[in-house]
């Protein structure tokens, strides 16, 4: 098993606020590694880091690209993070772009492959057989996501309009249209119902499974995170307070006081059986 | 003041009367020394008067209109939610797109059409003229301002730029007008990245500011600089744009030919005003083409996306930088364009033509048309220039006319004349399965 990523005693300081602490963790390639940790643990702030858009304070972060090698992602600037080193994310309030229509969201995320096949927009105003080509491609890659998520149907509608659920499913075939190596979902199962977030589970599974994308997930809903990811990563404080297997963080003792605080001694049976829910 | 409610629930009379209460209290405070005191000349000296008469008609005035305008926008709320209401469920009749379209083909029409009609009316074809040259100012704002969300309040600058850099190639370097065309353009093109570059971190109001300070730099450096802009005063004889090397004037220069010698008619003055008015239509046209063709285009998505989400664009792999320099870049472009049009339509220029004010118009053109509506700018800019005109009658009351009715626009249509957007492509064809996948969606 391959090491995507890995990051190396990583620290994000605001201020005198240290949101995180000497950090390290490995994610494979090609599996799913769940983040959790309780609220203000400092899990955003980690993807933040990984995505460019906060300058970590101290630490590495390195990248086994396929085909690109090893890159340093703590020095690429946001957008280079997803152009070249294709490590898309998601937000935890879902930021799309909310006055275009679904089908546009998706063919916004392929700007790159587009702009230099428009040949700074002169094939593109004569339409020139290079831009169309390019412009049929990437309407199909969106057809083929939308069609994945369930979305073809909704494909001309504005996405700001549609219903909380369904802006989730959108973010993520969005990132998907960027090719990523690396897919950060920043809680994708909060406000589902339980039906939806059983189709976030299946569609995850395929990713990893069928795609071969490798998945970090932040995620509330044990339902979600406990079923699907191959690896868990508990985080309190910015601190990694323990790492393993689904079953293994479950029962860690570590984990069940950081979720319900220290002085709850008596309520960790309950502790434990909440985080299994 | 809080006592002022722009209330969304229902309100009740006794609300509305201590409403308009509030409002006529303000306008008595206001009132006493604008109205109620006035100077009278008696004999050589100034005595003071009062107008309390008058003063008091003011007052009820303002508490009758303070009470018929809320009145007004609670029933036009009420009947547009019930409408709402109505529409939800059913579909739409006609698609607001072909309104539009069918708007736009007429407005072509009529504006071809125009010079012919009023071929010796001077004036009709002068204000048609500068209609034209709004619109064209509008459009290339909209780049800027509509699709890329990027507040700009200086545009005028780029106005100015090319306007200048046409006047002082012809008039220093003997350029012609088609000559000078890239030129100018080009170096609009040139300002808009410079001022572009130091404000690429800022957003909104900062934004705002800055770019206001940009155009008033601009002017100032134009009313300063006399050796290089001849300052106040000005630079005229700027030579007039020819047709193929056809000139409109009475006599041509040596070896050159006339326009109206060669077509072998008489002169008239109105040819060259018919000529201009035809350059800035197609100038205006084929920025039209140009600009909606860009929308379509993965610049003009992105410019759209920009405006929508500054980080999610970050997220997707997308240089902002490089996409809000080319947003300024070719909306001064555009508007270097129209700098060079009016310089060569007026003959003179002076920095008083580029004043914070055009920036304002043209920025209102482009809000009151509605954010990145193409033919919301015609629209806009057609009223913003005709109702002025039409207010001469009304001499010093003209301005006032002009303000309320922006004011009542905006009232009418917050989000601008023709705010529909129209996606830059389609996956379906159809409109009704659109509405049963929405109604699966939300079960
Ligand atoms: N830009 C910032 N400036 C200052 N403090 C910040 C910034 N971003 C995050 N923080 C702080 O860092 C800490 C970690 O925040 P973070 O958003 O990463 O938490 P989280 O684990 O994602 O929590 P949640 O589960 O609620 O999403 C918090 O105390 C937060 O206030
Ligand atoms: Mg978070």
């Amino acid at each position: 098993m391959s090491t995507l990523l890995s990051v190396c005693e990583l620290t994000m300081r605001f201020g005198g606020l240290t949101a995180i602490d000497q950090l390290s963790l490995e994610v494979p390639a090609g599996k799913i590694t769940g983040i959790i940790g309780p609220n203000g643990a400092g899990k955003t702030t980690l993807f933040n880091c990984l995505t460019g858009f906060y300058k970590p304070t101290t630490g590495t972060l390195r990248l086994n690209h396929p085909t690109r090698g090893e890159l340093r992602l703590e020095s690429l600037s946001s957008h280079r993070v997803a152009r070249d080193a294709q490590v898309v994310r998601t937000f935890q309030n879902i930021r799309l772009f909310p006055k275009m229509t679904v089908l546009e969201n998706l063919i916004v995320a392929q700007h790159n492959v587009l702009q230099r096949a428009s040949k700074f927009s002169i094939a593109g105003i004569f339409a020139l057989p290079v831009y169309r080509k390019a412009e049929g491609e990437a309407m199909a890659r969106a057809e083929t996501w939308l069609r994945r998520l369930k979305l073809e149907r909704l494909a001309d509608h504005a996405a700001g309009d549609l219903p909380y659920g369904i802006q989730r499913r959108i973010e993520i075939a969005r990132a998907l249209c960027v090719n990523p190596v690396l897919l950060c979902l920043d809680e994708p199962a909060a406000g589902l119902n339980p039906r939806e977030s059983a189709e976030l589970n299946e569609l995850l599974l395929y990713l990893c499974g069928e795609m071969g994308i490798a998945i970090l997930l932040i995620e509330h809903d044990m339902s979600v995170v406990m079923n699907v990811s191959d690896h868990i990563c508990v985080i309190n404080y910015g601190r990694k307070i323990a790492e393993g297997s689904p079953e293994k963080v479950q029962n860690d003792p570590q984990v069940i006081k950081a979720y319900l605080g220290e002085d709850d001694e008596d309520d960790a049976d309950d502790a434990s059986g909440g985080i299994a829910a | 003041m809080s006592a002022v409610v722009f209330a969304r629930h229902q309100i009740t009379p006794a609300e509305r009367l201590r409403d308009a209460g509030w409002v006529a209290f303000v306008a008595l405070i206001l009132g006493i020394p604008l109205i109620g005191l006035t100077t009278v000349d008696a004999g050589g000296s100034l005595e003071v008067s009062t107008r309390f008469g008058l003063l008091a008609a003011c007052v009820v005035a303002a508490f009758g209109g303070r009470l018929g305008l809320r009145w007004m926008i609670d029933t036009m709320g009420a009947r547009k939610l019930e409408r709402q209401r109505a529409d939800t469920g059913k579909s739409v009749g006609i698609s607001p797109v072909k309104v539009v379209n069918v708007i736009g083909w007429i407005a072509l029409g009529a504006s071809i059409a125009l010079p012919i009609m009023y071929s010796d009316n001077r004036y009709v074809v002068d204000t048609a003229t500068t209609v034209l040259i709004y619109v064209m100012l509008g459009w290339g704002l909209n780049v800027v301002v509509g699709l890329a969300g990027l507040l700009d309040l200086g545009y005028v600058a780029f106005y100015a730029v090319g306007a200048y850099s046409y006047a002082l190639l012809s008039t220093q370097y003997g350029w012609g007008f088609w000559e000078a065309l890239p030129v100018s353009g080009g170096l609009a093109a040139t300002f808009g990245i410079l001022l572009g570059y130091p404000i690429l971190r800022l957003r909104g109001d900062y934004l705002a500011i800055v770019t206001l300070g940009f155009g008033e730099i601009i002017r100032i450096i134009l009313v300063n600089w006399t050796e290089f802009s001849n300052g106040p005063n000005g630079i005229s004889s700027i030579p007039r744009p020819t047709l193929f090397g056809l000139e409109f004037s009475r006599s041509a220069a040596e070896g050159e030919q006339t326009f109206s010698t060669f077509f072998g008619i008489d002169y008239s003055p109105m040819h060259r005003l018919i000529f201009l008015y035809y350059l800035i239509l197609v100038l205006a046209l084929l920025t039209h083409a140009f600009v909606s063709r860009l929308r379509k285009l993965p610049i003009g998505r992105a410019w759209e996306a920009l405006r929508e989400d500054e980080i999610a664009c970050q997220a997707m792999g997308m240089n902002t930088t490089n996409i809000k320099l080319s947003a300024f870049a070719i909306g001064a472009m555009l508007g270097g364009f129209a700098g060079m049009f009016f310089a060569a339509r007026q003959g003179f220029i002076s920095p008083e033509s580029f004043t914070f004010t055009e920036s304002a118009i043209i920025l209102a053109i482009v809000v009151l048309g509605g954010m990145g509506s193409q033919m919301g700018v015609v629209l806009a800019a057609t009223l913003l220039v005709l109702i002025p005109e039409f207010g001469r009658n009304f001499s010093e009351y003209r301005m006032l006319l002009f303000g309320a009715a922006m004011v009542l626009i905006m009232v009418w249509k917050p989000s601008g004349l023709l705010s529909h957007r129209e996606p830059t492509l389609r996956l379906s064809r159809g409109g009704a399965r659109n509405q049963d996948a929405l109604e699966e969606a939300a079960q």
